[in-house]
């Protein structure tokens, strides 16, 4: 890991490509959804204007410190998952600030976020913010677990903390990717998955008719374009991380964006069919089968 | 608490072309009959053995008076702003009257607001329309004025139905009101009893049609003639339990 201005530079614009990748996958996908529903839907642009017309609201009210930092915790922890992430194998420019520990420090970054966002939501003070905090990581923290088994199997596996090495050993066609040599991990990730990107049937904490909107109720204006920016670098962070973990990583910027998009889709896809979860279901499905699943991969793989 | 005391000399001559001296107001304690219990003053133990006094009004609700928001100075970058406002409108999800019903065919196949950019959101502070829908009630119009603070400028109202033009087939009811714009400002009027949601989606495209050309700040509108809108307000909510302002 080095740190060059130049090095800086393209990690910037690395950031820039993914924001905007996540807008237009983002829009896709609620267009695709609304397709579903036999409805035109938003153009796959409305999240641009979306975000410009949230940064230009003119008044803004805050209910202390805390309020305004949660929002940045949010981002620090999209933008963080980003700055540990290599997106394109093999590439200098696109390996941002990868290292060979880096495997832990993003899955510590997932986590940030949703703890700093708990904190400036519950200074908030709505009531339907403190529900949804409660159901927010009551659910997250069953989602960790069996996420963490299969990084945990795939450490072992590998032999390696590092995704770039993780990559690496999946290098030769299909037959060499996760998803294949260790196929009770990617179950198991892949389930927590559609938790993490929290479409139906896991969405009861920010879903609008549900608690309305769970813990960004009080979020207006600018906190929300942040937060929105942050949901859009996420989603294809997120989807490039288990890209690298489980299908082989990408070698270009058109793999990368073919496979986030099918990853992404796949939560999509599971919404767009079963409906939404009450949160002990939620929670009980959590443990019940993704759980079972890393465990057998562990099982497998010691 | 502030406490409104609106004299002649503060208020305007007239606001659309009513007179407005008789909103004559006494400073009067009136208000504290309608408390709450919980929203009274009251000493509390903290956990370190201190009393400390609580004032809800004062601790839990901001009392500064709200401020006219101007636009941005550059003329071309407004433009842009007003253009992503207007392709942007999200609305609260608030039914007031029978109206309501009008609203959720608008996120069906047959009529779909969506590919207008206009879209439905639960919480007032993410909100940048309200949609009065049909008759209010003395009772919902209070819930309406603290959802309506509540909302970030700028905000745009749409009166739905001939209810709140001047009452409709209500207009000598005894606990609705007849007059929206006596309390809020309204941007965009849509006739009739009821509209159907096509004529909801036209009320839509006259909104973006004025956002676009700089005329819907009635946001500031309201700002402006505050006292007189207040006054109004406490006219005729009887028990006025929450702080004068709301945001």
């Amino acid at each position: 890991m080095e740190f060059t201005v130049s090095k800086i530079l393209w990690t910037l614009l690395g950031l820039f490509i993914v924001l905007n990748w996540g807008l237009i996958m983002g829009g896709t996908m609620r267009k695709i959804g609304a397709r579903v529903a036999k409805r035109h839907g938003i153009p796959i642009y409305q999240p641009y204007i979306d975000l410009v017309k949230n940064y230009a609201i003119r008044t803004q009210i805050t209910h202390g410190i805390m309020f305004y930092l949660g929002p940045v915790f949010r981002l620090s922890g999209g933008v963080g998952i980003f700055l540990f992430l290599p997106l394109i194998f093999g590439s200098d420019h696109w390996s941002n600030f990868s290292f060979s520990g880096d495997l832990i420090l993003i899955l510590y970054f997932q986590f940030f976020g949703m703890l700093g966002m708990a904190l400036g939501a519950g200074e908030g003070g709505h009531p339907y913010s403190a529900i949804g905090i409660g159901r927010g990581l009551s659910q997250f923290t069953t989602i960790e677990v069996p996420m963490t088994l299969a990084v945990i199997a795939l450490a072992v596996q590998y032999n390696t903390l590092s995704i770039s090495e993780i990559v690496a050993a999946q290098q030769g066609g299909i037959a060499n990717w996760t998803m294949i040599t260790n196929p009770f991990a990617t179950a198991a990730a892949m389930l927590s998955l559609l938790g993490a990107f929290g479409h139906s049937p896991f969405n009861l904490v920010k879903a609008p008719n549900e608690i309305p909107i769970g813990p960004p109720t009080e979020y207006h204006s600018t906190y929300l374009g942040v937060l929105r920016t942050n949901a859009a670098i996420l989603h294809v962070v997120e989807a490039a991380l288990f890209m690298n973990l489980f299908f082989g990583g990408a070698t270009n910027w058109f793999e990368l964006i073919l496979k986030t998009f099918l990853i992404y889709f796949w939560s999509v896809f599971v919404g767009m069919v079963f409906p939404r979860f009450r949160i002990e279901q939620s929670v009980r499905w959590f443990v019940k089968i993704p759980l079972v699943l890393g465990i057998i991969a562990i099982i497998i793989i010691i | 608490m502030n406490r409104l005391t609106a004299t002649e000399d503060k208020l305007p001559a007239s606001v659309f072309g009513l007179p407005t001296n008789f909103l004559k107001m006494k400073e009067t304690d009136d208000n504290d009959k309608f408390l709450h219990e919980e929203n009274k003053k009251r000493e509390a133990t903290a956990p370190d053995g201190s009393i400390i006094e609580i004032d809800p009004m004062q601790d839990y609700f901001c009392d500064a008076r709200p401020q006219v928001s101007e636009p941005y100075k550059i003329k071309i970058v407004e433009k842009f702003l007003n253009w992503a406002r207007s392709e942007s409108i999200w609305v609260l999800g608030f039914g007031t009257g029978c109206g309501s019903i009008e609203i959720p065919p608008l996120v069906t196949p047959r009529f779909d607001m969506f590919r207008y950019g206009v879209q439905m959101r639960p919480t007032p502070r993410q909100s940048n329309a309200f949609i009065i829908s049909g008759y209010l009630s003395v009772k919902t119009l209070k819930r309406v004025i603290r959802s309506y603070e509540q909302m970030q400028s700028p905000k745009y109202v749409i009166a739905l139905g001939s209810c709140t033009i001047n009452g409709g087939m209500y207009w000598d009811s005894y606990n609705t009101i007849n007059r929206l714009d006596q309390y809020m400002p309204v941007d965009v009027y849509i006739a009739g009893c009821m509209p159907r949601p096509e004529a909801l989606l036209a009320g839509f495209g006259k909104l973006k049609e004025l956002i676009k050309t700089g005329r819907a700040e009635k946001a500031n509108e309201y700002v402006e003639n505050f006292d007189w809108y207040k006054a109004n307000q406490k006219k005729i909510i009887k028990d006025w339990n929450m702080p004068d302002y709301n945001w």
